[in-house]
């Protein structure tokens, strides 16, 4: 081959790389990526639509003449028949069942998710996770059964019967505990998981046994997504609907004992709108905005609970 | 070797260390003296570490990590069934390779192990003499309640070793303190070690062998066996003789930088 020959076949393909760096349509890749968008635009709207229609009827609501916003974030009576609409007989039986259900599932799943991450051997680990997994798949209605059929007499069992009323707040409270329990134990694990094992080496190699390792270095290391773990557990306990309508009580009372039966926001809303309603009833927009109000305090409580993950990420990143 | 007048402190016979059913370290005897720097040398995965988590049995954290032969501590074996690894771990302290100190403060970061360790005098005073002696005090004094993470990657590392001391051990073991530090941040710690050296006993791991030689008193050189992998003793001795004339073919292969 000659001199020149070889610098021509080098231009040539130098040439043909080139036109090889065209842009290409590539369909299949557009069209997924269209359709992610459209995925994700859709869920986007979804949320949009919810929190216009809740907007719109409450706004419908407060715009009645029949109550003031103020009656309604200040009152203690929620009896529509005569135009009473006090939020707190509502949402006191909320928060109580809230409570209730945090007392039960915080201690419980913290202590799970210890055992899993610190102690648990390979095989107990096998048993247990998918055991919780099965407790985190139970239908919630099988819960509001279990409640008024098992928990209630229970707790009637150990009180008495005159003390503890048919509906009542605790069982469901105790029994929406049970139901978040695997919510608990699998964040916090996942939070104690994620704390470097050099801290745990650090510790054992000062002298430190398991459980002060577990208690006063992994524990206080990962407080933040265990945090995030309580926060969103109490976000689903508050929204949680069918154990309440089943076995917290059919009827608006603003009480603190949690023996007595009381109905909580969501439990309302399904009562009422499981019945023959009107639609532009003062009720029918009453429901509206207690869904608001449900709303913005599960929304507070993930955006807080978003702010104390990134925290926790940050520590270790 | 003689024990009893305090001279040596760690006596190892025929130790074997097991990962399962592959033996990481083999047939080894050695002893350490006290208030000395000796250095572990050799190339990475001759079991340097290995036998050095044997001191303070850190190797029982490890499910398939298994041990035979005997490590005295005084004359006595560290691995008798009677002897609780928590209380071997109070009395020899260690220091790691990456600095890990507690997303703690400063000041609990120090006082965190003499306090589990039931320590009922003055916290304050621990905390600042510990500091002084981990050549940190008068960096930190005016910020003792802000995190240990905050640190530089030297500074968090003297904080480990302020630390580890605060419990007042008689042994450090450091494995490979320096590798995550800047040379000038290594000079530091090697300098500190010399300090140190006056009132505790430390073994160091260090894939550095200048430092080996700046800073220890006895080397002891590590190698891989080529049939089945084991890492084994080479030599042990003065620092000063292994490095000038080393006995083994082996070592001044390494130490000359021929090996490979
Ligand atoms: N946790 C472990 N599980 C299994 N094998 C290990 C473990 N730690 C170390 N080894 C093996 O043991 C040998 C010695 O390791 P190590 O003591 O860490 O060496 P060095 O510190 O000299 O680099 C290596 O072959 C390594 O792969
Ligand atoms: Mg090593």
């Amino acid at each position: 081959m000659t001199v020149s020959a070889s610098t021509r076949t080098i231009a040539k393909t130098a040439a043909a790389a080139k036109s090889d760096l065209h842009k290409r349509l590539r369909l299949g890749e557009s069209f997924i990526e269209a359709f992610l968008f459209f995925c994700g635009a859709v869920s986007i709207l979804t949320t949009l639509g919810i929190v216009f229609v809740l907007g719109k009827e409450s706004l419908l609501f407060f715009t009645s003449g029949e109550v003031t916003l103020w009656e309604f974030i200040s009152g203690t009576e929620w009896q529509p028949a005569i135009g009473r609409f006090g939020i707190w007989a509502l949402l006191n039986s909320t928060l109580m069942v809230t409570a209730i259900a945090m007392l039960v599932a915080l201690p419980l799943g913290l202590a799970v998710a210890i055992y899993l991450s610190e102690y648990a051997s390979l095989r107990a680990r096998s048993i247990l996770k998918p055991v919780l997994e099965v407790l985190a798949g139970v239908p919630t209605v099988v819960y509001g059964y279990f409640a008024l059929t098992f928990m209630t007499p229970f707790l009637r069992s150990i009180f008495g019967d005159e003390i503890v009323q048919i509906y009542n707040t605790a069982a469901a409270g105790i029994v929406i505990g049970i139901l978040v329990l695997p919510l608990v134990s699998s964040m916090s694990e996942d939070a104690l998981h994620a704390v470097p094992y050099a801290l745990r080496e650090a510790a054992y190699g000062l002298g430190a046994t398991k459980l002060e390792t577990a208690i006063k270095v992994v524990l206080p290391a990962a407080t933040y997504g265990v945090a995030a773990a309580f926060i969103v557990a109490i976000s689903r306990a508050i929204g949680e609907t069918m154990i309440v309508a089943i076995a917290a009580g059919a009827g608006p009372s603003f009480t603190f004992n949690p023996f007595e039966s009381a109905e909580t926001m969501t439990g309302h809303i399904v009562r009422i709108s499981g019945g023959d309603l009107s639609y532009d009833s003062i009720d029918y927009n009453s429901i509206f905005a207690i869904g608001l109000m449900l709303f913005v305090m599960t929304l507070t409580l993930n955006i807080i609970s978003r702010h104390v993950v990134k925290h926790f990420r940050e520590e270790y990143e | 070797m003689n024990y009893t007048n305090g001279k040596y402190v760690f006596d190892i016979q025929n130790l074997n260390c097991y990962y399962g059913s592959f033996r990481a370290v083999k047939d080894t005897d050695l002893s350490i003296e006290s208030k000395k720097i000796t250095a572990f040398i050799g190339p990475s995965g001759c079991g340097k570490s290995t036998v050095l988590r044997t001191f303070n049995r850190m190797n029982d954290l490890i499910p398939s990590a298994r041990v035979t032969g005997e490590v005295l501590f005084h004359g006595q074996n560290l691995y008798d069934p009677d002897v609780d690894p928590v209380e071997v771990r109070r009395r020899i302290g260690m220091v790691f390779q990456k600095p890990n100190p507690f997303p703690k403060s400063i000041y609990e970061n120090v006082a965190w192990g003499a306090r589990i360790n039931g320590f009922k005098g003055n916290m304050d005073e621990l905390v600042e003499q510990s500091l002084r002696q981990a050549a940190l005090w008068d960096e930190v004094k005016d910020k003792l309640d802000q995190s240990g993470l905050g640190l530089s990657g030297g500074q968090q590392q003297r904080l480990c070793i302020a630390r580890t001391i605060a419990p007042r051990p008689e042994v450090i073991l450091m494995d490979e303190p320096c590798s995550a530090l800047d040379p000038i941040a290594t000079l530091k710690i090697e300098d500190l070690m010399r300090q140190l050296v006056k009132n505790y006993t430390i073994i160091i791991v260090t894939h550095n062998m200048q430092q080996a030689a700046r800073v220890s008193d006895y080397t002891a050189y590590f190698l891989m066996d080529r049939d089945d992998r084991a890492g084994l003793l080479i030599e042990y001795g003065v620092t000063n003789e292994i490095f000038t004339k080393p006995k083994d073919q082996r070592t001044e292969d390494y130490i000359t930088g021929r090996f490979g």
